[in-house]
């Protein structure tokens, strides 16, 4: 007799690790390390030492960053030859640990680029919305003032700024964010133009909301997409900006360390003693190139029609 | 006979362009009774939604224009209020139900936020009490257990659902007229039958007056008590539905009812209208209807046909009826 019964072959059960070996790979250098590196950098900058707890002298930072020892001047990180132990990164013309300056400049550059960058979000999104949303009269008054920001050069300004109230920290977010809002109204303004013109917008007027809450409960929470992806790609440009104004002299002043200045401050002696300059240039780096990737994770995310399932 | 809700008198709206007026609504007269639903018929262009968005004074501005007429819902002239007068009636007096269901909804938001918006708006309700009108509303639209959806988000419903929802939305404050522009174009055929029932059933417990904008003459046949063909900004005749498509008695309306397709026909073609609608930047001056007309004589290209009251809810304005 022959056997109906059907022989169901068991499939090989497949081994499923979610993601392929290559889009683990970019998920590992789009967001993984970015976002660590990033991190790290936050963590340094708030532990640097201790003093808004009233402990100046504890911290991650192993020396003064504003005061050295004459006398160690120019050493050379520990690992080469002629550097001392207690110098990690070397020191520079003054003496003062190149390592302890760096961990130091991060809480200038990384709290610079976020009031900055919050700063210039929020006018671009309120100028954006209203120019887009509301249109005419306000929209035309509102693009030329864009236009007449994106074409004024930062810098110019910056050093006016920097002559006629002096160089400071406020001045560098002043000079940074007078101009910086201008690329965030234009973006924001695409968007709420398109979206006025959406059905749940219609309809959000068809059931008698005012103009004002339109904007704030239909227009901005759609946006907040784009607008996070812009913030995040603008962390590299700022800290650039930043170090650019401190390295001209217009920024963080001496003895305050920043990351621009540090590479200004070692640009005498690039032939000599080079640490001073490079290691604040690869802390530049790694935050510029952390922000771009992640930016570019967040765009790929959040824009479901490059997101692939 | 119920009350008259709503009484438009020679309404004209234009849209002002670079390259001239626009006369997109031309002294368009009707009226709708409480508990009536009247419809608005006509191809594309011919005005229907221009009359709908008039009524709600939500015309894109500054490009379209009310330029005269009267709009009168339950005593009170819409022209003569302010913007904020204005938006106090939108949604709670009169509300309007769009054609897509898929982007008719904020996608970021759950649909018992979005449906509470009306209802807190317009009755001042928070929390519970606000909760209990959504449900209610909801529940008035017939949609299964309305607690669960609410916490949902548009994304997670169907079409058929989410019109559902827009109904709610539109309904929740309870408004004496509401205006559904091509509500069920974007659902299939079953879908459609289902929400039009659901709408003739919302209409009997609310007692509210629609107004029904369609091309579909199948659906105006199901729908409506009254229908007004549109043709080029202006209406063309105005009868009640049975009267319309027993007798009708414009040219225009005949050669639309004839283009419908039928089952119980077997027409080797589809007849259709010849020639295209005027442009509403030049139009004819005579009967705008004349160019494509297959009746036409003389002075229907000259003069602009009067209306005439055939009987008391019949009205045409042709020259070839007397």
């Amino acid at each position: 007799m022959l056997s109906i019964t059907p022989n169901i072959e068991e499939k090989p059960k497949k081994k499923y690790s979610g993601l392929s070996r290559r889009a683990q790979i970019t998920r590992n250098l789009t967001l993984t390390i970015p976002a660590t590196i990033l991190a790290l950098m936050v963590i340094i900058a708030i532990f640097a030492d201790l003093a808004w707890l009233g402990l100046p002298n504890i911290g991650l930072a192993p020396h003064n960053p504003t005061s050295g020892v004459i006398t160690d001047r120019f050493l050379p990180p520990s690992f080469m030859e002629g550097g001392k132990s207690e110098y990690l990164l070397g020191t520079d013309r003054l003496g003062r640990d190149v390592l302890s300056r760096v961990i130091h400049g991060a809480r200038i550059s990384l709290s610079i680029s976020m009031l900055v960058i919050f700063i210039t979000a929020f006018i671009g999104t309120v100028m954006g919305i209203i120019s887009g949303y509301l249109g005419g009269r306000i929209d035309g008054f509102i693009m030329r003032a864009t236009d007449m920001a994106l074409s004024f050069p930062g810098i110019l300004l910056a050093l006016l700024l920097a002559v006629s109230i002096g160089p400071s920290y406020w001045t560098v977010v002043l000079a940074l964010s007078i101009l910086g809002w201008a690329p965030y109204a234009r973006m924001v303004r695409g968007e709420a133009l398109k979206l006025r013109e959406v059905d749940f917008v219609a309809q959000a007027r068809i059931i008698g909301t005012s103009p004002m809450r339109i904007m704030l409960r239909h227009i901005f929470p759609n946006i907040i997409n784009s607008l996070v992806i812009m913030m995040t790609l603008s962390v590299g440009i700022i800290i650039i900006m930043e170090s650019t104004l401190s390295y001209l002299g217009i920024g963080i002043t001496a003895p305050t360390a920043s990351w621009g200045n540090m590479v200004a401050d070692g640009r005498s002696y690039l032939d000599t003693a080079w640490w001073i300059s490079l290691f604040p240039g690869i802390a530049i780096g790694l935050v510029v190139l952390s922000g771009n990737f992640l930016g570019d994770w967040l765009r790929d995310r959040l824009d479901p029609r490059l997101r692939q399932l | 006979m119920s009350k008259i809700i709503l009484q438009v008198e020679d309404l004209h709206t234009s849209f002002f362009t670079r390259a001239g007026e626009v006369k997109a609504v031309d002294g368009v007269s009707f009226y709708v009774r409480e508990g009536e639903t009247f419809g608005l018929a006509g191809e594309s262009g011919c005005g229907k939604s221009v009359t709908a968005l008039s009524i709600l004074r939500l015309l894109p501005e500054p490009a379209g224009q009310i330029i005269g007429g009267k709009i009168i819902l339950d005593g009170t002239n819409l022209l003569e209020l302010d913007k904020k007068e204005m938006r106090a009636y939108r949604g709670k007096m009169i509300s309007m139900i769009l054609q897509d269901p898929m982007t008719s909804l904020n996608p970021v938001f759950t649909i018992g936020n979005q449906i509470a918006e009306s209802v807190r708006l317009h009755q001042g309700l928070r929390d519970e009490k606000a909760e209990e009108e959504v449900v209610s509303a909801l529940r008035l639209l017939n949609i299964p257990s309305p607690e669960t959806i609410l916490g949902e988000y548009p994304f997670q419903m169907s079409g058929g659902m989410r019109q559902r929802v827009v109904g709610a939305i539109a309904m929740s404050c309870y408004p004496r007229l509401l205006i559904a522009d091509e509500p069920t174009t974007a659902l299939d055929a079953t879908i459609q039958a289902q929400y039009m029932a659901l709408f003739k059933d919302v209409q009997k417990k609310t007692n509210v007056a629609i107004i029904y904008i369609t091309h579909d003459f199948g659906v105006i046949a199901q729908m409506c008590h009254r229908v007004a063909v549109m043709y080029a900004g202006k209406i063309m005749e105005t009868a009640t539905t049975r009267e319309l498509f027993e007798a009708p008695k414009h040219p225009y309306t005949s050669a639309l009812i004839n283009s419908v397709p039928r089952l119980d026909r077997k027409d080797e073609r589809l007849y259709s209208i010849e020639g295209q609608p005027p442009s509403l930047m030049n139009l004819p001056p005579g009967c705008r209807f004349a160019p494509r007309c297959p009746i036409a004589k003389a002075v229907c290209r000259e003069q602009e046909p009067p209306e005439v009251k055939i009987s008391s809810g019949h009205s045409v304005s042709c020259w070839r009826v007397k």
